[in-house]
């Protein structure tokens, strides 16, 4: 376990945290490095006159070099922003809009964050097009299909690193491979990704990098965009002002969020190997388990390509909402919502055509750095527990037991 | 999503959870919903010789609310006159049970699988039978 995980949660009597892919608590140590920035060292980083404004500043480089190293970029090509929503709406709106003389074109995928593709919806309502890329069963892309779909006004590709929902990896070097070979720029929404695996801006041929700190330990609230110089990338601010950060977002930086962004960065750098090997483990115990208490468990996303903090499991004749009702002991997230309630499900999961009755089953577990072997146990229990419960009293499972094909009945959609 | 304390019993207690011979004359049967929307309600009914229900169970796929509202259904229409059962309202399901306004279509579901099940129990009589009725 690493150190500085002294965060208790079971004897508080709150469920046990199993939504790491929502958000994660800021570590204690990241909280430590904040907190001389709140109170003696407040200075304006943009203050060149006196010693509070130059120790802010220090301290603001510092993470940003702390950013940049973790996904092997130079300090210079990193911007703070409020979080991966404020990168991705810069990324896309900023490139688009400083090209949109000679380019018109976007190319993203189905299931990209809801920022992403509401930014694209932003931009076709501009008169851009955008081509919305399926996925394979897997959640993966097909490349093919993008080479396919790049035209020669395509500004940029959005490919986002980690699905949010289903935790799988796309292939970024061959897509970051094919867009320098056709000359678009490559963006990618690596909010799920950083500090999971690794990730590197020059190989992978990344142009814009979107990063979120409090899904990596770090704070709410802050963020950043990192925007290739070599060859440059060139973009549209979306917040002008005092001209800070390059130009590209202005205001004052919050410095207190920058270290923290920073610290996190620079302990996930740290402890990557080390957490993933402990959380593929962990991984593994709650699927191996959870497959052999019951029957007919399936896992969204393909099975070697994902972080390894996510499952995403359908438990096949149990409705997902009913069965977060039941789990009362546990934070963990639902794929579902009926569809009469005018909430759709998931549109990730339907995106890989897993059918919507099974869509209508499903939890995101997500793992994390506090995540413990006895809370996994404990989660596996109470999983199987209700399921089996709530199985019993499912239709569903009751004619599929009798032999019925449930694809045969005349069901009455509504 | 904050659930009634008369849900909470219901999904945590619930009645009649079960299955009664859908072949046999004197059961009628009704299944409502579909699996894609997310919610399938099966809801079954016995009827005795002297026309009233004296038995109902159900199964449901759904979120609790679903769940409260047929089991709140089988205890309603057990002694009840087919004629009584069916006119129960989805309306007084969702106000026994408090569902927000999101969760009312779950005790339309309910009400829908109440009249399909009186239905099918019906269709089921001969023709003579259900003329003496
Ligand atoms: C893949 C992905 N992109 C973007 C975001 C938004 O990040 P933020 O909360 O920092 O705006 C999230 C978090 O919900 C995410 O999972
Ligand atoms: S059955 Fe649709 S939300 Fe309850």
């Amino acid at each position: 376990m690493p150190e500085g995980s002294a965060i208790e949660r079971n004897d508080t009597g709150y469920p046990i945290y199993l939504d790491y892919q929502a958000t994660t608590p800021t570590d204690p140590r990241v909280v430590e490095a904040m907190l001389p920035y709140f109170t003696e060292r407040f200075g304006n980083p943009h203050s060149r006159n006196h010693r509070y404004g130059w120790e802010a500043e220090d301290a603001v480089e510092t993470a940003r070099a702390q950013v940049a190293s973790i996904i092997g970029a130079d300090p210079k090509e990193v911007i703070f922003t409020s979080g991966a929503t404020e990168s991705n709406n810069l990324a896309l709106k900023g490139v688009a809009h400083f090209h949109r003389d000679k380019k018109r074109h976007i190319v993203t995928v189905v299931t990209e964050h809801k920022c992403v593709l509401d930014s694209c919806r932003y931009l076709e309502e501009e008169g851009f097009r955008v081509t919305y890329l399926p996925v394979q069963q897997n959640g993966l892309l097909d490349l093919d299909q993008l080479r396919a779909a790049i035209e020669d006004d395509t500004v940029i590709v959005s490919v986002m690193a980690v699905n949010n929902e289903i935790g799988v990896i796309q292939p970024l070097a061959e897509i970051g491979k094919i867009c320098r070979e056709r000359g678009t720029y490559f963006h990618t929404d690596a909010a799920q990704a950083v500090g999971k695996i690794p990730l590197d801006v020059n190989a992978m041929n990344i142009d814009l990098l979107s990063i979120s700190g409090h899904k990596i330990y770090g704070p709410k609230g802050i963020g950043a965009l990192y925007v290739r110089r070599k060859p440059r990338v060139r973009l549209q601010p979306l917040i002008t002002g005092g001209g800070q950060e390059r130009g590209l977002r202005s205001g004052t930086l919050p410095t207190p969020l920058c270290v923290g962004l920073g610290e996190a960065c620079a302990i996930a750098e740290r402890e990557m190997a080390g957490e993933a090997a402990r959380l593929e483990a962990l991984r593994a115990r709650f699927y191996e388990q959870i497959t052999a208490r019951l029957p007919e468990v399936y896992l969204n996303g393909d099975t070697t390509h994902r972080i390894p903090g996510n499952l995403n499991l359908s438990f096949a004749y149990v409705e997902g909402e009913g069965l977060m009702m039941g789990i009362k002991g546990l934070s963990v997230s639902s794929g579902s919502a009926c569809t009469s309630a005018s909430l759709e499900p998931s549109y990730v999961l339907r995106a890989l055509g897993v059918e919507e009755e099974m869509a209508h089953t499903s939890l995101r577990i997500g793992l994390g750095r506090y995540t413990t072997e006895a809370e996994v146990d404990a989660a596996v229990e109470q999983i199987a527990a209700n399921v089996s419960k709530l199985r019993a009293m499912s239709p569903l499972w009751e004619m599929v037991q009798e032999g019925v094909d449930l694809r045969s009945i005349q069901w009455a959609a509504h | 999503m904050a659930y009634s304390d008369k849900v909470v019993d219901h999904y945590e207690n619930p009645r009649n959870v079960g299955t009664l011979d859908k072949n046999s004359g004197d059961v009628g049967t009704g299944l409502v919903g579909a699996p894609a929307c997310g919610d399938v309600m099966k809801l079954q009914i016995k009827v005795g010789a002297g026309g009233l229900i004296e038995d109902a169970k159900f199964k449901t796929f759904g979120c609790g609310s679903a769940i409260a509202s047929s089991s709140l259904a089988t205890e309603w229409i057990k002694g009840k006159t087919l004629d009584e059962a069916a006119s129960i309202r989805n309306t007084e399901i969702a106000q026994h049970l408090s569902l927000p306004p999101v969760k009312i279509h779950c005790s339309v579901l309910a009400e829908d699988a109440i009249k399909a099940a009186v239905a099918d129990y019906r269709a089921k009589q001969p023709k003579t039978s259900q003329a003496a009725e």
